[in-house]
């Protein structure tokens, strides 16, 4: 039998072979957990951003002592939302790779309405029967065109300034809230105060970056305007026709051009210097945004900080949703879950934890929501300031490309900020919006 | 009657036929095996090959005659309109084929030039030998993530080290983000940190394979150091020259990282406020993450494959020159 010896190598080769292309293949396997009965230990991975992630831990503990079954993972926090987008829209093209439940903030789940396909319709988990429990214009972003529920709303931008009550002081302002927030029923009166605020003091800047500015004017004079940025209601590209854009555009150009900014590039290690070491007086503030000044500033700064009513009439930027991408293994315990955080009961316990202002009128009506202060805000009443009008809000439409549209022109206002004409920067923010939103 | 002779023709045949295989199928086994056994052993590489080079490449070439993008329902094939869109219709890709173009040569000329003295002067004998050589290797292991940032604090507006030096000598401090030109160097000191020890490290390599001889009949005949170093150092590292110009060709054209994190915060894919410092990745990534356009990507891909083609070979042309001259 010497034959045998020679065929069993060819066959050990054969196998060895078969088995390299096994391993090499299965590499798209996705091996995963103990499937989907739902008896079994489940484990729930939950997607977020943001440097403060979404104040959940506690509901987590929560909920997994009600569910015995249930082993929540959060992934995400201290991820910036531009990164963990790009990621996200990877995993959900690709159908793989992507959390149970994922968290879609306020300008990219317009993006996602095209590829509503790859999400759990929540309405078939009687997410429908929820409806009364968020602003109606919170449930109306989180829907799609043809009615498909995509999202349950987390929580709300809302809109205020934070001020440093300190700086203030010593520029001959006003300090209470009350009267700060009278000085300016205008963005013009607001730029008017900083104009007498860089007078008193040349060591300070009265707005931290041009770029917040701009994005909370443009959000509210498109709330009480056309209803949309820069894509209209049909996603047509309109950036150079929606008079809200020029307007906000012009506003922020003329409070470059009064020496009001500190130039920080928002979400920059110099921008959090300058949380640190307090090198400007005001930030446009919508309800996260207190998470962020309390993270950067530090205790250092405690007490320092007050907030008063925006200019304006009332506006919100950002919040967001929470959704269930259909590649989950356990669809069904991935939307209970949803349906728990996005409760009223849920944002209620996350706003207590880092002061995101929920999207549920109950909560928002909830005492430990109204009656709320905060003392790192020299006990500010941020329940009443946030809450107030956060219900009347129009929404607005954000395109599926704005971020992308958004970022031009933010571009073009940091150049302004170095030193660079404001209209030929417009000129050149039509231009590369037009090229990014194509 | 037939089916008789049916039944028995065969035990007629039947041995010599059954014995054939038994003697034949040994032989014909092994010649399959010497003739195919060996292609299997090269098989994994040309899976892995296949699965992560030839697949990624070919779809890359399909991805880019489409207009894919994952906000399109449907996917239309679109020809060449991606490549001619990018050709006469785009001023940022121009935009940032002059900046990739420019951090390259101005890292490239001087880190190959550096790198080339420092061998060199490590070529002779020293007090520290090897501490000295190992010392310019040191920057190499440095993750470049980490290059990038801690140079981008050197570099800042407000608080950064050189900004401070520039003010105690009494210089206006400079925006280093704003300015095309201040941006672009201060990348290329980061790139050329990282890398002129590396290509110093392979250069000292290949001069020390040039033979003793050589020097020592040039200085009988009285050639100066630094005649030496231009003809016989020079054109003995030839190959070497040519090699590192190409690594750095390719790294060069593809530079990401450095000007990626030069930028904190948000934006950082669009290289500063007008593009001052965008480089091809940048702008590749911005297409496809930004602006979802997965088949444009797939032609800025493309392109940039065909640059750095085209750029080596001018190096390679160049290179060859060095020494055929003399």
């Amino acid at each position: 039998m010497s034959v045998p010896i020679r065929r069993r190598r060819f066959a050990a080769i054969a196998l060895a072979s078969v088995a390299v292309l096994a391993t090499a293949t299965a590499c798209g396997d996705d091996s995963s957990d103990s499937g989907s009965s739902s008896d079994g230990p489940v484990n729930l991975v939950v997607d977020v951003f943001g440097d403060q992630g979404f104040g959940y831990d506690d509901l987590y503990k929560q909920y997994e002592a009600e569910h015995p079954n249930v082993k929540i993972t959060e992934r995400g926090k201290g991820l910036g939302l531009g990164d963990y987008n790009t990621r996200l829209t990877q995993q959900i093209t690709a159908g793989s790779g992507a959390g149970d439940v994922v968290a879609l903030e306020e300008g990219t789940i317009v993006q996602f309405y095209a590829q509503a396909d790859k999400f759990v319709n929540l309405a078939d988990h009687g997410a429908n029967d929820l409806k009364g429990n968020f602003l109606p214009w919170k449930w109306e972003q989180g829907s799609t065109p043809d009615g498909k529920v995509l999202g349950l709303g987390t929580d709300v931008g809302s809109m205020a300034v934070c001020y440093r009550s300190d700086l203030f002081k010593a520029a001959g302002l006003p300090t209470d809230r009350e009267q700060v927030g009278a000085l300016w029923p205008t963005w013009d009166q607001f730029i008017a105060a900083g104009q007498k605020f860089a007078a008193a003091d040349k060591k300070h800047k009265f707005v931290d970056s041009a770029t917040n500015f701009y994005n909370v004017v443009l959000m509210q004079t498109a709330g009480q305007g056309t209803g949309y940025t820069y894509y209209d209601k049909s996603n047509k590209l309109v950036i150079g026709e929606n008079p809200d854009v020029q307007a906000s555009y012009n506003l922020t150009a003329k409070m470059i051009a009064a020496g009001l900014s500190n130039n920080l590039q928002s979400f920059s290690n110099e921008w959090n210097a300058g949380f640190k070491n307090g090198t400007f007086a005001t930030i446009a503030c919508p309800a996260w945004m207190t998470g962020v000044i309390k993270g950067q500033a530090g205790d250092a700064a405690a007490g320092k900080w007050d907030i008063a009513k925006a200019p304006g009439n009332g506006g919100n930027w950002g919040g967001s949703f929470l959704a269930v991408p259909k590649s989950s293994k356990h669809a069904k315990e991935a939307a209970e879950l949803v349906k728990f955080l996005t409760s009223s009961k849920g944002q209620t316990e996350a706003f207590k934890k880092l002061g995101n202002l929920p999207s549920s009128p109950q909560a928002l009506a909830d005492p430990a929501v109204v009656d709320a202060t905060n003392d790192y805000f020299s006990k500010a009443p941020i329940g009443k300031i946030f809450g107030t009008g956060a219900s009347e809000l129009k929404p607005v439409y954000l395109g599926p490309k704005n971020n992308a549209v958004r970022t031009a022109v933010e571009n073009s206002l940091r150049a302004v900020e170095q030193g660079k004409s404001a209209e030929e920067q417009w000129q050149a923010a039509l231009k590369n919006g037009e090229a990014a939103g194509k | 009657m037939s089916l008789d002779l049916h039944a028995v023709a065969p035990p007629d045949h039947g041995p010599e036929r059954g014995a054939r295989p038994a003697h034949r199928r040994p032989t014909s086994l092994t010649r399959l095996d010497l003739k195919y056994s060996p292609y299997l052993y090269v098989l994994p590489f040309f899976v892995i090959f296949a699965v992560f080079s030839a697949y990624p490449i070919a779809y890359t070439v399909w991805i880019a005659l489409t207009d894919r993008s994952p906000l399109n329902a449907t996917i239309s094939f679109v020809g060449l309109d991606n490549f001619v869109e990018l050709i006469t219709d785009d001023p940022q890709f121009w935009n940032a084929v002059v900046n990739t173009f420019g951090m390259f040569l101005l890292s490239t000329v001087p880190q190959l030039l550096l790198a080339l003295v420092l061998a060199n002067a490590l070529n002779r004998k020293l007090r520290a030998q090897t501490f000295f050589r190992m010392a310019i290797a040191m920057p190499i292991i440095t993750s470049t993530a980490v290059v990038a940032l801690i140079f981008s604090m050197i570099y800042a507006k407000e608080f950064g080290l050189v900004n401070w030096v520039l003010d105690t000598v009494g210089l206006d401090p400079i925006d280093w983000r704003a300015n095309r030109f201040a941006s672009w160097f201060a990348i290329s000191t980061m790139v050329d940190w990282r890398w002129v020890g590396y290509n110093a490290l392979i250069y000292l390599a290949a001069m020390q394979s040039i033979s003793k001889d050589m020097y020592e009949a040039a200085s009988l005949d009285g050639a100066s150091r630094r005649r030496q170093f231009w003809s016989i150092t020079v054109p003995q590292l030839r190959p070497t020259i040519i090699f590192t110009l190409i690594i750095s060709t390719i790294g060069g054209l593809q530079l990401f990282t450095e000007p990626l994190l030069f930028t904190s915060g948000s934006g950082g894919l669009s290289g500063g406020s007008e593009g001052q410092f965008q480089t091809i990745t940048m702008y590749l990534l911005d297409v496809m993450n930004q602006r979802f356009r997965w088949g444009y990507a797939g032609a800025v891909a493309l392109v940039l494959f065909l640059l750095i083609a085209l750029m080596s070979t001018v190096n390679y042309l160049l290179a060859r020159r060095i020494s055929s001259d003399k």
